[in-house]
């Protein structure tokens, strides 16, 4: 057995900051993960579609235009669709703290802005990941 | 539908459920129980697709000219499986696989399935994972299946033996047009693809090309396996293979350029390896080269499981202190423990 952890990032709607996108992804692989990024403007049934093909076990959505209240919601629902209920979500960029608690009330693991520690994302992934094998 | 069982994913797999496809390549990769058994049930499945390999240096534009290629099929109303693979870091065993970002147009067709696949283990590993993941996409029915792999070396040859036609593909700008076209592409390639046609020096790189193709294609597909010749019988169509003259095509993958002319090449690599019996001749060699290569790790496996840690242990501390030659331990190791063959 070789299990490794997939993870998805991707950006969502047609936000062009990719550094943290980029950033994050690097970090995640120096942390153990198999990382799939997919780069800028994807719809939500693109990133459903990816998740399902790649079959993830997370999907980091990098937001920075403002959109998430709408973007998150609509990933959610086409993972849905696709029957990827069980897919962990996580969300970073620029999220003002009043929509966090919001975006957790989703389904959304973790919310993460500037200067977050990878170890933070890290724990949050095993522990997701921990409660689903579980 | 039952997507934990044997049955249940491979009878949505061959319904064309593309979740159960997606779930029965990670079990292979990640080699669990289900793995062998999926398999056996999908290998009766397979042997209708068209294998193609891409592989270059580095930043050439592979997964661009994926991306224009697959599209040039769409079009022919050919469906296409995709894997895309990129190494694994040798220090924190991850992976950043980024192929994606440039097949961005194929994305919502689903006539097409794209998997990144990260190298892990060891080459030979990578090379059996890779033909097991290219049979169940084969199963599942796609007609086309493409590879993408990063540069040319051993991984990329022993990669090179589970496609039909391989693309390798050269751009300029690399520095020095001859250096930059590796020894060793000569054995695997059966067209060269030169990107980046808008770029200054193409025609300098396509000149290097031509230049070493006609000192000679050295004797094509006598791949070495870890250091040694397959020991396979290979009458006929290996004169077959080197009447064949790698084309040159130049792509602007970004634009699409040249996208049809290389799949065209790809077609009449094909209809040649089928008319001119290739074809047969490379499923033989995938064959010998896939049989040793589970022999091997099935015996070793079965070796060392019924090998005590001590005798094992004993025989690694004599080595070292050089008691005794590393080749006479293992013949007393196998005296010792036998050769004993289990029903799996
Ligand atoms: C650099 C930058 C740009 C660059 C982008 C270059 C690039 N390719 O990325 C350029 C100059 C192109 C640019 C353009 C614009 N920008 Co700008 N830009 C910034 C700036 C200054 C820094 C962003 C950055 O790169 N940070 C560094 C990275 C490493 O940090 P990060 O992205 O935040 O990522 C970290 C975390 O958020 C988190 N994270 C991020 N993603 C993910 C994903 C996951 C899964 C996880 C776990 C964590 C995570 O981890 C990362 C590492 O710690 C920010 C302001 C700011 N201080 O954030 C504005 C900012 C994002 N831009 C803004 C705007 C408005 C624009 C423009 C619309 C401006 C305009 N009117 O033209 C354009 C739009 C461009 C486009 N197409 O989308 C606004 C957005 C406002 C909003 N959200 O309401 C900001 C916030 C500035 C502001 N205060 O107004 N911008
Ligand atoms: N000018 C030009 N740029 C191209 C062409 N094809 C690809 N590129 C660019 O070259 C860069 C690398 O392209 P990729 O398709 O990612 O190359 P790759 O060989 O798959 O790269 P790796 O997978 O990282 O080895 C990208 O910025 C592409 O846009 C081309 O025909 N002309
Ligand atoms: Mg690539």
């Amino acid at each position: 057995m070789d299990r490794k952890v997939r993870v998805l990032v991707a950006k969502p709607g047609l936000d062009g900051h990719d550094r943290g996108a980029k950033v994050i992804a690097r970090a995640l692989r120096d942390a153990g993960y198999e990382v799939i990024y997919t780069g800028i403007r994807q719809t939500p049934a693109m990133i459903a579609e990816a998740a399902l093909q790649e079959d993830v076990d997370v999907v980091g959505l990098s937001i920075l235009s403002g959109a998430h209240m709408a973007l998150v919601p609509r990933v959610i629902e086409e993972l849905k669709k696709l029957g990827l209920e069980d897919v962990v979500i996580l969300v970073g960029g620029i999220i003002p703290d009043e929509d966090v608690p919001a975006l957790l009330e989703m389904g959304v693991a973790g919310v993460f802005g500037p200067g977050t520690l990878t170890s933070e994302i890290v724990e949050t992934i095993e522990n997701a990941l921990g409660r689903q094998l579980a | 539908m039952d997507l934990t069982t044997v049955t249940g994913l491979t009878e949505a797999l061959l319904a064309g459920n593309r979740r159960a496809l997606a779930r029965v390549i990670s079990h292979i990769e990640n080699n669990t129980d289900l793995a062998r058994p999926l398999l056996a049930a999908l290998y009766p499945h397979a042997g209708q697709a068209h294998i193609i390999g891409v592989t270059g240096s580095p930043g050439t534009g592979k997964s661009t000219l994926v991306n224009a290629l697959t599209q040039v099929y769409r079009q022919q109303g050919l469906t296409v499986g995709i894997i895309a693979i990129d190494p694994t870091s040798p220090f924190s065993g991850g992976a950043l696989l980024g192929d994606r970002v440039r097949m961005r147009d194929l994305a919502g067709d689903p006539g097409v399935f794209i998997r990144s696949m990260a190298t892990r283990g060891s080459l030979g590993g990578l090379a059996q994972a890779t033909a097991d993941v290219i049979m169940v996409l084969d199963a599942a029915g796609f007609e086309r299946i493409i590879i993408e792999t990063v540069g040319v070396g051993q991984s990329e040859v022993e990669i090179a033996s589970a496609a039909y036609t391989t693309v390798v593909v050269e751009a300029p700008g690399l520095g020095d047009e001859v250096q930059a076209i590796k020894a060793g592409v000569l054995e695997i390639a059966d067209i060269f693809a030169v990107n980046k046609a808008d770029r200054e020096g193409v025609d300098r790189t396509v000149m290097a090309l031509k230049m070493m193709l006609s000192l000679g294609v050295p004797e094509k597909f006598q791949v070495m396996h870890h250091g040694r010749m397959l020991p396979v019988e290979i009458p006929q169509a290996r004169q077959d293979a080197s009447a064949w003259t790698p084309p040159i095509i130049k792509t602007i993958a970004t634009s699409g350029q040249g996208a049809k002319e290389l799949v065209d090449a790809i077609e009449n690599h094909r209809l040649y390896l089928e008319q001119s019996g290739g074809r047969l001749w490379r499923d033989r060699l995938r064959a010998a080269t896939e049989l040793r290569m589970i022999l091997r790790d099935y015996l070793l496996e079965n070796l060392l499981a019924r090998t005590p840690p001590e005798a094992l242990q004993a025989a690694i501390e004599a080595v070292a202190r050089r008691d005794i030659d590393p080749y006479t331990a293992v013949q007393r190791l196998v005296e010792e423990v036998g050769v004993e063959v289990t029903a799996h």
